[in-house]
């Protein structure tokens, strides 16, 4: 009934996340569930509404304050047990199909199903942060990953348009560093929370390429509503080649400019927070910046990462001008050595 | 049949007046105390409500910092649910009950004054707040270890916990009172299965409070251990446990919900018979529906935790007991359409209101399937289709309920009449406003908005629906102060109402508007659930059939 009216909204705007236009698996048992149920809860809805407007018209006092009162009728025990029988059915089929759903939906990782068993699966650990993501790639298919990136997540396509024809499945692992955060693509599958002190997982499959976004959906915080999620799919040619490119260390540039910003950001307290891949800078609390330029956004999605450097410019500057209550400090550097980081930060594609 | 109360010649002076109101141990005037603390704290929370919504109006606004957006939608919810709600329905039950039950007061009146004083002390506390420079900002379910010194360091979250435990301590004291009185005070005849139903939901609220809000306390002070103390119990980088403060709120939050609708229910058994000349079609199974839907709820709570990654088995059984209560819900409504169903439908204010609980309250019902359909959850939950949801149970569902029951009572409470006029333009404004308001927001929760935000961009496609939301929340807020405007100039400008406008049935109707202190000269002897029917027709009266 809302569904397909929410289709025909949603299609036309720059950014699509309704939860009837899924592209992975999940996403579509949830999908087929919330039709049903909307088709179930739309059919009470008529009835209730029917019958209340009916007796509203039908019944409804005319003339003055009653002489005489309508016969009495106190109740009547076959009508009870019909209206009673009647809706335990409903929860009863109800019941059963959403125990299907969420054994379709939930499944568990290091038990994988048999359609599953066969498959090049990634797996990724994602670790909540007030207020950003970092994603820790662990696996694809039979090789073994070991490097971070954040806010972003790129993962394969799955589907039967590029050979060989393997699902591709990606398992994440979900905890947290600070407080409660929660995973939320909708087109990609519903939402799990990131709890600290419980690890938690989720899956997803994209069946069609291209980006898909979402953001975090448990409050935690001050900049809650700025701690945005994209996920980029590809094809898996390219997909190899990113993966190739994260794998790499930082790139070292021959330029002297890039040399002296190098410099100045491993002399600067950024080091503290942030890793830089290949360099002494090897701190945790912040993303790690080893192929920063392969990022679209800065701030966790909230400004786009620009080719000439000024957004990046403006967040290094102030963070608290752009996301107030960030946890990056403004560091009062001067204009000359704000200039050479950002240098140095542009070379890191 | 009372006699009147000996007229004072003289006007008291304004300190005699705050004297007898401050010191009084009457139930009917502790009740009205309840009902406008409530409306106080109805303005402050729709204030801040307003705020947000203007916030949202458009994409990226500025209006509100993140850190004040955080802090309204905190105080938004403690305020509803612990100020607003819980205060208008205990104070209703107050002024009520005894009446209804054919007594002269309360089992406790000095009790039921402290249970007033202790909860408006609690909700001073909490806005005391505000004078420390902040006010709480975690949301009023407050998830650890959000509300650790860690996360929250200025005294804010103290206030917070101090606030909603000494008033929880006022609410405990009213269950209590509530219990002893239904239990053990009712008019000679009246057996239990005889009370009038109000006053049954009243119980079983009472009953349900008991259950749910001294496992709060307990995890209020568990949080205030662990800010003041240095304990760990929800601080999971020393061990404690996140997950758990999850279980113990819902543990008393899921039933809160129901503390909260539960009276309702009880005001639209009450107005619909009454405004449809009716009896209550088939009482006996909707008092055992009020039973039912008291114990199953108590074991639904994690149907807010589903995203929580509990395994799928407790997914499984949540999401099973959790649609179980529809079925007792079910039967309420079914019983309400029954009654009215061949009766002479009488659409005085009262008598509105009820009919738009009764059109709304299913759809928040209906909503409520979708969220328990754990897997359905697993997209809806923690989005704008909650906040949807809720509010369509809270205002659909007890906020029409609490208007149809002070528009059927304010006569008995003042001996006037409030005005039909203002009173359909608030029924009005409010049922048009509330469906624009929290309509499109289930639309923006299913595509893809999280509650909680204080700004988001524009290349989302929900901003149509944020301003719909906005327009929706600018229609409602004058069909509040049209209330408040309407119950202020009636004390003066209605018309005189007589024992008994409406030709009503149960005992409240028997003695004199307003009743005095002692409520019945004598004590009425009753033989059915509607006295004053048999009174009326002696040849029929309707012991016969109970």
């Amino acid at each position: 009934m809302i569904g397909p009216l929410l289709l025909a909204v949603s299609d036309g705007s720059p950014q699509n996340l309704s939860i009837f236009d899924p592209v992975s698996p999940p996403a579509e048992s949830i999908h087929h569930l919330s039709i049903l149920v909307l088709a179930i809860t739309a059919g009470i809805l008529l009835v209730v509404e029917s019958v209340l407007i009916y007796s509203l018209l039908r019944f409804r006092r005319r003339g003055a304050p009653g002489t005489s009162e309508p016969p009495q009728v106190y109740g009547s025990k076959p009508i009870e047990i019909a209206w009673t029988a009647a809706p335990a059915l409903i929860v009863f089929v109800l019941t059963l199909v959403i125990a299907r759903t969420e054994w379709e939906v939930r499944i568990d990782p290091n038990n994988l199903p048999p359609d599953l068993k066969d498959s090049q699966p990634l797996r990724v650990r994602v670790v909540g942060h007030q207020w950003w993501w970092e994603f820790h790639y662990e696996g694809y298919g039979d090789e073994k990953l070991d490097f971070t990136t954040a806010n972003e997540l790129h993962v394969p396509v799955s589907n039967g348009i590029y050979a060989p024809i393997k699902r591709r499945p990606v398992f994440l692992t979900l905890l947290s560093e600070d407080v409660a955060h929660s995973f939320w693509v909708p087109r990609l599958a519903g939402k799990t929370d990131l709890i600290p002190g419980r690890t938690n997982d989720m899956w997803f499959e994209a069946k069609r390429t291209g980006l898909f976004v979402g953001q975090c959906a448990e409050y935690c915080g001050t900049q809650h509503a700025n701690m945005l999620l994209r996920v980029y799919v590809y094809p898996p040619n390219e997909f190899a080649d990113w993966l190739a490119n994260q794998k790499k260390n930082a790139r070292e540039s021959d330029d002297a400019e890039v040399r002296k910003g190098k410099e100045v950001f491993l002399s600067q307290s950024c080091i503290n927070c942030h890793r830089v891949r290949g360099t002494p800078a090897r701190g945790t609390f912040g993303p790690d910046l080893t192929h920063l330029m392969s990022r679209d956004t800065l701030a966790a999605g909230m400004i786009l990462n620009d080719g000439d450097g000024k957004k990046l410019r403006e967040w290094i500057a102030d963070p608290q001008r752009i996301k107030p209550g960030c946890l990056m400090p403004a560091f009062g550097l001067s204009e000359s050595d704000l200039d050479r980081i950002v240098r140095y930060l542009r070379s890191l594609e | 049949m009372a006699i009147a109360e000996p007229t004072h010649k003289a006007s008291p002076t304004w300190e005699a007046v705050l004297h007898e109101w401050i010191s009084s141990v009457d139930h009917k005037k502790i009740g009205i105390l309840y009902i406008l603390m409530a409306i106080v704290f109805l303005v402050v929370a729709g204030i801040e409500a307003l705020l947000m919504r203007w916030q949202l109006f458009v994409p990226r606004n500025t209006f509100l910092s993140p850190q004040v957006f955080n802090q309204m939608f905190t105080m938004h919810g403690t305020t509803m649910v612990f100020f607003v709600g819980m205060p208008i329905l205990i104070g209703l039950g107050n002024y009520v009950v005894p009446l209804q039950i054919g007594t002269r007061d309360m089992a406790f009146p000095r009790l039921n004054a402290l249970g007033f004083w202790v909860s408006l002390f609690g909700g001073l506390l909490v806005y005391f707040s505000f004078l420390t420079g902040s006010a709480p900002d975690f949301g009023w379910f407050a998830y650890a270890p959000l509300t650790e010194r860690t996360f929250s360091r200025s005294p804010a979250a103290d206030f917070w916990a101090l606030g909603l435990i000494v008033s929880g301590i006022g609410t405990i004291t009213a269950a209590v009172n509530f219990i002893a009185t239904i239990l053990g005070m009712r008019a000679p005849g009246m057996t239990l299965w005889k009370v009038p139903f109000f006053t049954w939901t009243i119980l079983w609220m009472a009953v349900q409070i008991l259950l749910a809000i001294p496992p709060l306390t307990a995890g209020l002070f568990m949080v205030l251990f662990d800010r003041q103390l240095g304990t760990h119990f929800f601080d999971p980088q020393t061990g404690g446990s996140a997950y758990l403060w999850q279980h113990i709120f819902w543990f008393f939050g899921h039933p809160e919900v129901y503390i909260l609708i539960l009276p309702g229910f009880g005001m639209i058994a009450e107005v619909v018979p009454v405004f449809s000349r009716k009896v209550l079609f088939g009482y006996e199974f909707m008092a055992a529906a009020t039973m039912a839907i008291v114990f199953i709820s108590m074991g639904v709570w994690a149907h807010h935790m589903f995203c929580v990654g509990m395994n799928r088995k407790m997914d499984l059984y949540f999401a099973a007991a959790s649609l179980l209560v529809s079925i007792p819900t079910g039967i309420k409504i079914f019983n309400w359409l029954a009654t009215m169903y061949g009766g002479k439908l009488w659409m005085a204010s009262p008598m509105l209101f009820a009919c738009g609980f009764l059109s709304m309250f299913v759809i928040g019902g209906l909503t409520g399937i979708m969220l328990a359909a754990a897997p359905f959850d697993f997209q809806l939950s923690d989005s704008y289709f909650v906040v949807g949801h809720f509010h369509w149970v809270l205002i659909g569902g007890t906020i029409f309920a609490t208007f149809a029951g002070l528009h059927y009572w304010y006569p008995k409470a003042t001996g006037r009449m409030l005005s039909e006029r203002v009173a359909r333009w608030q029924f009005g404004l409010l049922f048009i406003g509330f469906i624009l308001t929290f309509g499109p927001m289930h639309i923006a929760g299913m595509l893809g908005m999280p509650r909680r935000i204080f700004t988001y961009d524009a290349d989302r496609g929900w901003d149509l629906w944020n301003q719909l939301a906005t327009i929706g929340g600018l229609i409602q807020a004058p069909s509040y102060l049209l209330f408040v405007y309407n119950i202020v100039a009636s004390l003066w400008k209605g018309q005189s109402a007589g024992d008994n406008p409406w030709d009503a049935w149960t005992l409240e109707w028997s003695t004199t508007s307003p009743p005095p202190t002692y409520n019945f000269e004598e004590i009425p002897t009753v033989h059915s659930r509607r006295p004053l029917w048999d009174l009326r027709h002696p040849d029929d009266p309707d012991w016969q059939y109970e």
